[in-house]
Order: C-alpha cells, then sequence, then structure tokens
C-alpha cells in the first residue's frame, strides 16, 4: 500500500507546475539550490576553523552555546514556512487504506521535507572536522545524533503546534527576551543549557534521551492526527471572519474610485499580495547599501540613480510587475463587465503612482545623507512614475501566469519573472535611468546628469494618453491568450 | 437582437463550433441544450468576446462583439466562478458590479431586496468572502450579480447546477418574470431538459458544435428532446 502512496508522491511533485517550466529555469533552480548547499558547507568546515582563528575557544563549546538559539531559530523558520502534511489527504479518506497507514504516511513524509535534511549539510560537515582534529568519536556521534534527534523533534512539534499562535508567539517573546538578556549580559540562559548539548559528547549514551523524546513527539502527531482526520476537524480550512470596511470616501474618484477601492481589498485581503506590498516597503531600506558606502561596488556616482530608482520603486517592481496577473482569478469577469480597458489600466497605474508618491516622500529621510542622496531619491521617483509605470504596464501584458491569491508560495521570486519579454522591458526601467545619469553626469555635470532623468520623468508624464493608447492596444492584442492562460490554473 | 453569421470556432483541425445562421430577436427567452463537448460554453465565451472565433461574427444589438467593445454596457452574464471575486463580500461584489453598472448603493439595496427569497438567508449579512460560500450560495450570488443594472442581454451557463431544489424553482419564475416585464432576452444553456422546456420559448439542440434542432417549445417539446439524447 505504500508503494501508492510513493508514486502518488512522486507524480504530485514531478508534475506539479513550478516544474513544467523551460529546461533553462530548471538549469538556474538546480543551480539555485546546489549553491545553497554548497554555502552550508563551507559553512560546516568553516565554522570551526573560524572559531579557532577568533580565539574563541573550543569550537565544539561555542556552538554548543548557541545551539539554544539555534533550535529556536530552526523552530520558528519551520512554523513560518512549513507546510503541514495533511494536504492531499482528502481524496483518500474514503478508499479502502487504513487511517493508520495514511497517517503515518503524511507525518513520514514530513521526515524527507529541506527543512529537515538541509541542516545535515551543516552539520555532517561540521562534525567530521570535528573527527578529523581528533574529538572523541563516540562522542561525535553521540553528539551529532543528540543534535539530529533534537532537529527531527522540532518537525513534530511543529506539527504539533501549528496555527496555534497563542502557545507559539509567546514562546518566541520569551526566548528573544532572554536572548537580549545574554547580549546585554544580564542573564545568560546558555549557560543551563549548554552543558546538556555539552553531555552529548561526553556521554555518549544521553542521545537516547532525545530520541525517546523523538519518539514520544511522534507518537503524539500520530495520535492527534488520526483522531482529527474529518473534513470538519483537522483537515478543515481556516476562514477568517469577513471584515466590510467603508471605503466610500474613494467614491469621489469615479469610476477609478470604484476600480482603487477593489485593489485595496485585493492588497489587504490576500496573502500573496500583502506579502508583496510588505517586501515593497523594505525596497526603502535599499539605499543605505549606497549611500553608506556598505558596498564597495555601489561607490560609482551612476549607482546612485540605481538605488533612487529601487529606493521609490519598490511597490511599482513587486506589485505593478504582476498586474494584470492579480485578477486573473476573475479575469473572465473583468472582460465581460461593462469594463473598459482605458479605466482598468489607468486605475492600476493610479495606484502605482500614489504608493510611488509614498515612497518618495518616505524616502526623504536619505535627506541625512547629503542633498546629493536626496536628490538621486527625488529624481528615481519622478522617472518612475513617468516612465517606469508605463513600462510596467506595458509588460504586464506579456505575463501569462495566474497568481494564486490565497497562498504565499512563489511570493519570493516567480518564474514568470524569467519570461523573455518581461526580462527585455527591464532593461530600459533600470538601465535607461543610469545610462540618462551617465551621459549627464560624464559628459557635462552632476547636475545635469539628475536633470536628463527627470526630465525624461516629465516627458512619460506629458505624454501619457499616447503611453496609455498604445498600451490599451498591445492589452486589447493579447486578451485572449491571457484569458486561456489564466484558465490554467497554476 | 443577437445575430450570428457563419460563426466557427476551431483549435487546430478540430471544429469546435460552426453555427451558419442564427438570429435571437429581443425577450425571447433562449435554451441551449447539448452533451458535454458539444459547444455551448464556447458559443457563450465567444458571445461574451472571451475567445476569438475563427470566422463569422456575432452582432449583439448591432455592435459587432469581437471588434467593438460597446456591447459591454447593456449585456451581463454569469459563466462560471471566474466571474466572481473571491476576496469581496457578496455586498461588496454587488456593489462594486452595480457601480460598474452605474447604480449607486441604494439602487442596488432596493434590487437585492426583491431578490430576499432567493437568496434564502443565506448571502446576506454573513460575514464570508465570496470564496468561502459554498458552490450554490456561490452561484446565487454571481446570477444575481447578473441582473445588476438592467441589462438587456443575460447570458447564463447552467444556472440550474448546484442550486437547491427550491432555489431553481425561485429562479425559473425570476427568468420568466425578467422575460415577460422587462422585454430582457435571457440564454440559458442547460443539462436539465425539463428546466430549460419550462423556463425557454425556444430551445436549440447543438450537437459536436452544429445547430441540430431549434424548436419554438411547446407540449412535446420535452418528450422529443428526450427522445433525441435517448438515441
Amino acid at each position: 500500500m505504500f508503494k501508492h502512496f510513493i508514486s502518488l508522491q512522486w507524480k504530485s511533485f514531478s508534475r506539479s507546475a513550478s516544474f513544467k517550466t523551460n529546461i533553462w529555469i530548471k538549469i538556474l533552480m538546480i543551480f539555485g539550490a546546489l549553491y545553497m548547499l554548497g554555502m552550508f558547507l563551507l559553512m560546516g568546515i568553516g565554522v570551526y576553523f573560524g572559531i579557532e582563528r577568533a580565539g574563541l575557544g573550543d569550537p565544539l563549546i561555542i556552538v554548543n552555546r548557541f545551539m539554544l538559539y539555534y533550535w529556536v531559530v530552526d523552530l520558528l523558520f519551520r512554523y513560518a514556512m512549513q507546510k503541514m502534511p495533511i494536504t492531499n489527504i482528502k481524496p483518500l479518506l474514503y478508499l479502502p487504506f487504513n487511517k493508520s497507514e495514511i497517517v503515518h504516511f503524511s507525518l513520514g513524509k514530513t521526515i524527507v521535507s529541506f527543512f529537515n535534511w538541509g541542516a545535515a549539510f551543516f552539520f555532517i560537515p561540521f562534525s567530521i572536522v570535528l573527527l578529523v582534529e581528533g574529538y572523541n568519536s563516540v562522542g561525535v556521534i553521540g553528539w551529532y545524533l543528540g543534535i539530529m534527534a533534537i532537529r527531527y523533534s522540532n518537525n513534530f512539534i511543529n506539527v504539533l503546534a501549528n496555527n496555534k499562535d497563542i502557545v507559539f508567539y509567546p514562546f518566541v517573546t520569551v526566548m528573544a527576551i532572554l536572548g537580549a538578556c545574554q547580549y546585554y549580559n544580564v542573564f545568560d540562559i546558555t549557560l543551563y543549557t549548554a552543558p546538556f548539548f555539552e553531555s552529548l559528547y561526553h556521554t555518549p549514551w544521553i542521545a537516547i534521551l532525545p530520541w525517546a523524546v523523538l519518539v514520544g513527539l511522534y507518537f503524539t502527531a500520530y495520535s492527534y492526527f488520526k483522531k482529527h482526520m474529518y473534513l470538519d476537524a483537522g483537515l478543515s480550512v481556516k476562514q477568517s471572519e469577513a471584515k466590510t470596511e467603508d471605503l466610500s470616501w474613494l467614491n469621489r474618484f469615479g469610476n477609478l474610485g470604484t476600480f482603487l477601492k477593489n485593489d485595496l481589498r485585493l492588497i489587504k485581503r490576500n496573502k500573496r499580495s500583502k506579502t508583496s506590498v510588505i517586501m515593497s516597503f523594505f525596497f526603502i531600506f535599499y539605499g543605505l547599501l549606497f549611500f553608506t558606502g556598505a558596498v564597495e561596488m555601489y561607490d560609482g556616482p551612476v549607482w546612485k540613480i540605481f538605488a533612487g530608482i529601487f529606493v521609490t520603486g519598490g511597490f511599482l517592481f513587486s506589485f505593478g510587475q504582476f498586474v494584470p496577473s492579480w485578477d486573473s482569478a476573475y479575469y473572465p469577469l473583468m472582460m465581460s463587465q461593462n469594463i473598459q480597458y482605458k479605466d482598468y489600466l489607468r486605475s492600476k497605474w493610479y495606484l502605482i503612482v500614489i504608493a510611488t508618491t509614498i515612497s518618495t516622500i518616505l524616502g526623504s529621510a536619505y535627506l541625512y545623507f547629503g542633498w546629493d542622496a536626496y536628490l538621486a531619491v527625488i529624481v528615481g521617483g519622478i522617472f518612475n512614475i513617468g516612465v517606469n509605470s508605463y513600462v510596467v504596464l506595458w509588460g504586464g501584458a506579456y505575463i501569462k501566469t495566474p497568481i494564486d491569491l490565497t497562498s504565499n508560495k512563489k511570493a519570493f521570486g516567480d518564474k514568470q519573472s524569467f519570461n523573455a519579454k518581461t526580462l527585455l522591458l527591464t532593461l530600459p526601467k533600470i538601465v535607461l535611468p543610469l545610462f540618462l545619469y551617465g551621459v549627464g553626469h560624464y559628459l557635462i555635470n552632476p547636475t545635469a546628469g539628475y536633470i536628463f532623468v527627470a526630465l525624461a520623468g516629465v516627458l512619460g508624464l506629458a505624454f501619457r494618453n499616447f503611453a496609455f493608447r498604445k498600451i490599451e492596444k498591445i492589452y486589447k492584442r493579447e486578451k485572449y491568450k491571457t484569458l486561456a492562460a489564466y484558465k490554467q490554473k497554476a | 437582437m443577437i445575430k450570428v453569421n457563419n460563426l466557427t470556432k476551431a483549435y487546430g483541425t478540430a471544429t469546435v463550433l460552426n453555427i451558419g445562421g442564427l438570429e435571437i430577436p429581443r425577450g425571447q427567452s433562449f435554451g441551449l441544450v447539448g452533451n458535454n463537448g458539444a459547444g455551448k460554453t464556447t458559443f457563450f465565451s465567444l458571445l461574451l468576446d472571451l475567445i476569438q472565433p475563427t470566422t463569422g461574427e456575432i452582432i449583439n444589438n448591432e455592435v459587432q462583439v469581437n471588434t467593438s467593445e460597446a456591447w459591454k454596457p447593456f449585456t451581463a452574464a454569469f459563466i462560471d466562478e471566474t466571474f466572481l471575486i473571491g476576496y469581496l463580500t457578496p455586498e461588496e461584489y454587488f456593489y462594486f458590479i452595480g457601480e460598474l453598472r452605474g447604480q449607486n448603493k441604494a439602487d442596488v439595496d432596493r434590487m437585492l431586496a426583491a431578490f430576499e427569497d432567493f437568496f434564502h438567508g443565506e448571502i446576506l449579512g454573513q460575514k464570508k468572502y465570496l470564496r468561502d460560500l459554498s458552490k450554490g450560495n456561490q452561484k446565487k450570488a454571481g446570477i444575481i450579480a447578473a441582473f445588476i443594472g438592467n441589462p438587456e442581454v443575460i447570458i447564463l451557463d447552467e444556472p440550474f447546477a448546484n442550486l437547491d431544489p427550491t432555489t431553481q424553482i425561485r429562479l425559473k419564475q425570476i427568468i420568466k418574470d425578467l422575460v415577460k416585464t422587462n422585454n430582457v432576452t435571457v440564454l440559458v444553456s442547460s443539462h436539465d431538459l425539463t428546466h430549460v422546456t419550462e423556463v425557454c420559448e425556444r430551445i436549440v439542440v447543438l450537437n459536436k458544435g452544429e445547430v441540430v434542432k431549434d424548436i419554438q417549445t411547446s407540449k412535446e417539446t420535452l418528450k422529443e428532446l428526450e427522445a433525441f439524447f435517448a438515441s
């Protein structure tokens, strides 16, 4: 029977939409994964020698001291990211499988999750280095097995704690306070926890303890899930209570207000869009890398504009980039309702412009780094509003990947950003302003550079109607292809 | 009201729809029946310009559907759940559609009040987003939204499927009233022959993309249709 489960699992993995991309993206993904693993490996080896060279003492003792925090961070990551094993169980429930087998399988499935074996790429090389450096081999093996059990325990703690925010956040808060206490030398919790990790090395049989805990947790999770294996209990999807908010103050903008209201609700009520907008806020801090001189490569004068574009363009890049995919779930409605393409596009444009203006105002904080930095931000904002806002909408016409609003998957980096046409369209968004500034800066003076970039933005605004007509035409041409593509759910 | 000329839709070499000519006068209740793959949804999608015809055209009230957008103000439809905005509450969704069709909140409220029976207390004031409603209730919301703003043409794809018996009976009455009192042209597709014969004055049978029967509904129609689909 397990044979069936495993073949199902394999099919769901190999046939998932994210795998059906073209070969180049697959290769890129594989390289990305290899890179991450390589970094872990290097860290595993490097940590030992790093600590030794820094003269902090016995590397194993140091690692054991911070093991508590690793444990908490690992738990935190799992809580935020790891998916529950219960999805896709529904179609199996009524088939002649034993319930206990289904539960064993679903729990077993979590063991092969990246969260569990990923860290092994750090701990195995670290242990090997310990062995090579002449640590007691039985001790190292006991230590490794103990840590491994603790890591897997986290897996099942997370499974059990899932969605119990009341337990989870107080716990995290307590740990954060303890961490702060240690940092300010008030109270050092690790003095009490490190001896346990130490003992795993000195008396290896203690590793049995975490393994016993692991087995206990597994069976607790097992019995919990078995008892709750009903559609209205453990398998139910949480529904949030709907909150209506009065946005009628937007009515004064007429047709535009109708769409803006909708877009605001879209952003507020869906996981995916909320994440995007929160991400866009962090773009504002990107400029710090440039203006503080933190990254040497960014010290060239042209890079100031680069910073300005990104500081003010967070929303433009993270939200605007994916217009009209945000409306993919109900695109047929939008296309057959009493909506002119022009109005639809204009409302999205205003949304981008408003958000960019807000970012630009918030970006005034860069005044702290002098007028030069501030000017770069302002000019970047003007260029974003006057030129990039159109380019982003233009590129959107070629985006044919539907967005699943309710899921946060793929929020970080989507394959659609690799679409050749949209990739080509990033050129005018970033390279053009750099080029314009460069021309002014090197041929005349820095002020001329700023003026050139700002002028491009102002010109863009002046030709707004022309730009909209062109974009509208492209959207109309692409409409049927887009509709067909959105129909195939990701 | 609606004129179809030499309309075909082909995917590759497979022709999925081929209608030489069809005319639907204003104020007619028009029923479309046919087995799966007969081309019903394809025809409705063409009517709404959601797909492009391979040849021919549809004229909706003197507007050629695939070249002008001027049919949108007087045409409304509910095809499937892609016509719903999942993250809105039903009220917000109705007001949104209302605003697009030049109806203010009071207009929409007045119109919704008339459908209180139809909603059966399960749609309005539920503190639920559309995506969290049951399939049947989603459908109710979608169908009623298609009535907002006094459209002259209403297109409903399989409106009876997923509805409970009480709602089916009410919907039939609503459609009949719309045609009679407001002179609205209603296009309905269905797999349920009883419902269509009851609601529609005229029934067209599609088979493999072609019109094989075009009947003015009478007492014998149900028998005739049953005989056709049984063979």
